[in-house]
């Protein structure tokens, strides 16, 4: 049976269970006089019956579907004969890549592979046998339940506290379930960043100046040992990230300002909304408006001041990704503005100053750090951008701050190594890995930082 | 006693200096506010005069023969036949004989590339569709080749491109449209047909499937998920540092890089779990750990701008707290609820980078029809259009980018709607 139609068949089970509850309390009401002599409503002995019924069978079954497939592969490969037994783990997968494909009859069954196509079948009848074991393994457990229930049915029985304890823990593992990512990004980052630097020494690749992670075919190859250092990367992020702050800033501060303290509120009604269409258009359109339409556009321009301008470089990556991140710290710097009190506005109009003047020597400083925190939260997400650079700024790392050369960044390189066929051993697709950890944490601190600030800001006004 | 004086014409002096810098803070924010403004503007019309003109290709005439002989079938039941079948050489009998005069190997070749390589596998369609034709002739529109149909349309526009045509093949292109048999028709394959090498055979059908697949997904998990996580730590969480924890976790997910969701789904559901590759399954996984942090923040805002005065009467009354929430809270919640999930799907739908580092970038050809077969998705085939070296495609591109476009500003004006009808002010 599919793994669908068990899932089906357990919530067809948890109805009937709770009509079953349901009606086992109405019968035990009427004799009594009507459901108010119940301890609970007659629904929530319906849900009691449900939950013992479909309960159990379903984290069975989450956790049968999760390692049954273990079980079977270390079976089958057990039974191996010992010549065709796997040394290291490359060969082990593909051997057992190729024993699923045969037993799913994507390979054909030719003769020479005999021992394959034995194990092949073995796969198949293991299979056959955990689906239907546990089709009556769940049958067996959701009868259990619903008979446990159905016997502590009764008039006194406390159905409702019980079916909201079990709610609440439901609630609560869905509000877990961040802390699960988080550990879960941790994890598989921490993981294979371990990996990587077990070959390439932690130093060496935060403060390597050489990137090329082409890893030799050949012993004797030239320039393809592989040379990890991070540093034009970094050099690279930052340089596109300071171009399209140098951008995004001063625009989206002073629209922001311009929105809050002098728009009347017509202007402000139409013009908010259309700053924030740019918020929500994907970052792949802006890629490809960078690289068919920017970045020519400053070449030639370029071109014809004499300059010569990278057709991948920095500044039309870095711009256009300031466009995008203008409504970020626009609508950032609107909320800690208008949430500065109007009576200090009023206090400093009434002293004379100007709206200018109001603005830069008492809006602004009380707003700073809600103004800084919000420009971190756009620094750590210009940082962690990335089809904009993929497909505007270059691949070769090159250490330069010329914003009008072509520079690659840690999320370009990310991509790069991690597209396409891999296999999980190489260095090179470990250090994906280990730029994604750096990535990570360089934005969980400005996050953690920002959000701070912003918090403490709130507060003090509030 | 001349002090009060000075001071008042000093005040007096600087007043027009300070006036003018009034002007100028006003300018700059007026000019700030419209280049945010003129991005939007030169985004929008670049994309669209880049784009309107995929929605129509260039189509010529011929007069095919569906001889049998030539084809070398005589049975259109047999698999085998259809499959070795030469097809292509309907229209390129057609074109010869629509080009008597032309001679030469070389020229031949070039006649050949007129017609699109996939315009003798669509005469097979229609020969299938209608099996009495074979044998007959017709007179009927074919698909061209992209460099025809980019040479067309540009020349229709007023700056021919010809970069990749022969001398010969423009005046073939003359003649066929000095005799009316060659014209442009909606491109209908942009919308019925899946990937293809061939810009002219290339659709956005695959992959908006594709998006649909994983967008059901994402939003029947996270929806969910996020609404139950919401009510915990709105409704029923103690406040202790587990909880703030917690609330910690999701604020910061929310702002973590979105390639880093990509790099969990690779390592745990692809090389733990063994989920296959480039399929919505993991597609969807993925995009629900990453709008669940927005969904479940638009969440409780919603459940906390239901005022308390509810709450008590529905407690006053004798309700549970269960009670409580599900029969008072959450409905007068709901509007606020389903305006976040349709902000997350629209994040969802534009988001591309995890979905590289699962592999949904692959070339597919077909159209997926289930949450396990492989698929690729709308931005990520923009992704793929924009590199590739047809210029063809940058048209196909900003097409495929309007109709993204068009999906998000749907979904996002219907969440502004909703919100506005449903609202409830307190």
């Amino acid at each position: 049976m599919q793994a669908t139609n068990i899932l089906f068949l357990i919530l067809g089970l948890g109805c009937f269970a709770f009509y079953l509850g349901r009606g086992r309390s109405l019968a035990i009401a009427k004799p009594l006089g009507g459901i108010r002599h119940l301890h609970s409503l007659p629904s929530y002995y319906g849900f009691h019956a449900a939950i013992w019924c479909a309960l159990p069978s379903l984290i069975l079954l989450s956790l049968w579907l999760v390692f049954d497939d273990l079980l079977i592969n270390s079976m089958v490969m057990d039974a191996l004969p010992d010549i065709d037994a796997p040394t290291d783990a490359a060969s082990y997968n593909l051997l057992l890549n190729k024993i699923a494909n045969i037993a799913d009859g994507i390979l054909p069954r030719t003769a020479e592979n005999s021992a394959l196509i034995a194990a092949a079948d073995q796969m198949i009848n293991l299979r056959v046998i955990s689906r239907w074991s546990l089709t009556a393994l769940i049958l067996t457990l959701s009868l259990v339940g619903l008979t446990w229930a159905w016997s502590r049915t009764a008039q006194l029985f406390r159905a409702r506290p019980v079916v909201e304890r079990v709610a609440e823990n439901l609630l609560l593992a869905c509000a877990c379930l961040a802390i699960f990512t988080t550990i879960g990004i941790v994890f598989s980052v921490m993981f294979e960043s371990i990996q990587f630097f077990r070959s390439v020494p932690f130093f060496d690749f935060v403060f390597g100046l050489d990137w090329s992670p082409q890893t030799a075919i050949r012993e004797d190859q030239v320039g393809s040992s592989g040379s990890f250092g991070a540093v034009p990367l970094f050099v690279g992020t930052l340089l596109i990230s300071a171009v399209a702050m140098i951008v995004a800033v001063p625009v989206g501060l002073m629209s922001a300002i311009f929105l809050a303290e002098y728009a009347n509120k017509t202007v402000r009604s139409y013009v908010k909304p259309a700053l924030e269409v740019l918020a929500g258009i994907p970052t792949v359109v802006y890629g490809f408006f960078a690289a068919l339409t920017v970045a020519p556009f400053l070449r030639d321009l370029g071109a014809s001041f004499g300059l010569s301008v990278s057709s991948e470089s920095a500044l039309a990556a870095g711009g256009v990704m300031g466009v995008m991140i203008i409504p970020f710290i626009s609508s950032l710097a609107d909320d800690v503005i208008t949430a500065v009190p109007q009576s200090m506005r009023d206090g400093s109009l009434a002293m004379g100053a100007t709206k200018s003047e109001t603005v830069r020597r008492v809006i602004i400083p009380a707003a700073l750090p809600g103004i800084v925190g919000g420009i971190m939260l756009a620094v750590s997400r210009a940082i962690g951008e990335t089809m904009i650079v993929v497909m505007a700024a270059g691949m070769a790392a090159r250490l330069t701050a010329n914003p009008l050369e072509s520079v690659t960044t840690v999320t370009v390189q990310i991509v790069t190594l991690l597209t396409g066929d891999q296999e999980f051993d190489s260095p090179k697709t470990l250090a994906a890995f280990a730029l994604g950890l750096m990535l990570f944490s360089v934005t969980l601190l400005l996050n953690i930082f920002a959000l701070h600030i912003v918090k403490k800001y709130r507060e003090q006004y509030e | 006693m001349s002090k009060p004086v000075n001071n008042l014409e000093k005040i007096r002096k600087s007043l027009n200096r300070r006036n003018r810098a009034e002007k100028r803070f006003r300018w700059y924010g007026l000019v700030a506010v419209l280049i945010g403004l003129a991005a939007v503007a030169v985004l929008f019309t670049d994309i669209i005069s880049k784009g309107h003109g995929a929605f129509r290709i260039t189509y010529m005439q011929l007069e095919v023969n569906y001889d049998q002989d030539l084809i070398g079938i005589n049975n259109l039941t047999d698999p085998e036949q259809l499959m070795l079948g030469d097809w292509q050489a309907i229209p390129k009998v057609a074109l010869r004989n629509q080009f008597p005069e032309v001679s030469g190997r070389k020229d031949k070749r070039n006649l050949y590339k007129l017609v699109s390589n996939g315009a003798g596998f669509d005469l097979k369609d229609r020969l299938l569709a209608n099996p009495l034709l074979l044998g007959t002739s017709e007179t009927i529109w074919v698909l061209t080749d992209d460099d025809i149909d980019t040479y067309y349309k540009s020349w229709l526009d007023g700056e021919p491109y010809a970069a990749r045509l022969s001398d010969k093949q423009v005046t073939w292109i003359h003649e066929l449209h000095d005799e009316g048999k060659i014209r442009l028709q909606f491109n209908s394959n942009l919308f019925t047909r899946g990937d293809s090498r061939e810009p002219e055979q290339a659709g956005i059908r695959g992959a908006v499937m594709g998006s649909l697949l994983t967008l059901i997904l994402t939003l029947l998990l996270s929806f969910p998920i996020g609404v139950s996580a919401a009510i915990y730590l709105e409704e029923f969480a103690p406040k202790n540092g587990w909880t703030d924890f917690i609330e910690v976790n999701i604020n910061n997910l929310a702002a973590v890089p979105s390639i880093i969701f990509g790099l969990l789904g690779l390592a745990i559901f692809i090389n733990f779990f063994h989920i296959p590759r480039s399929v919505p399954i993991v597609g969807g996984l993925v995009l629900t750990l990453m709008t669940l942090p927005t969904i479940i923040i638009t969440s409780r805002a919603a459940i906390k701008s239901v005022p308390p005065s509810i709450r008590e009467a529905a407690l006053g009354m004798g309700a549970s707290k269960y009670q409580m929430v599900l029969h008072h809270v959450l409905p007068l919640a709901l509007p606020g609820m389903l305006t976040g999930a349709i902000i997350g799907m629209a994040q969802a739908l534009g988001e591309s980078a995890p979905l590289l580092m699962i592999g949904m970038v692959a070339f597919i050809v077909d159209i997926p029809g289930g949450f396990s077969d492989p698929a690729t998705v709308l931005p990520v085939q923009i992704f793929l259009w924009a590199d590739s070296p047809e210029r063809a495609f940058i048209e196909k591109t900003s097409a495929a980018i309007m109709v993204l476009l068009s999906f998000l500003i749907i979904m996002n004006t219907s969440a502004v709607w909703l919100r506005k009808r449903l609202e409830r002010r307190w």
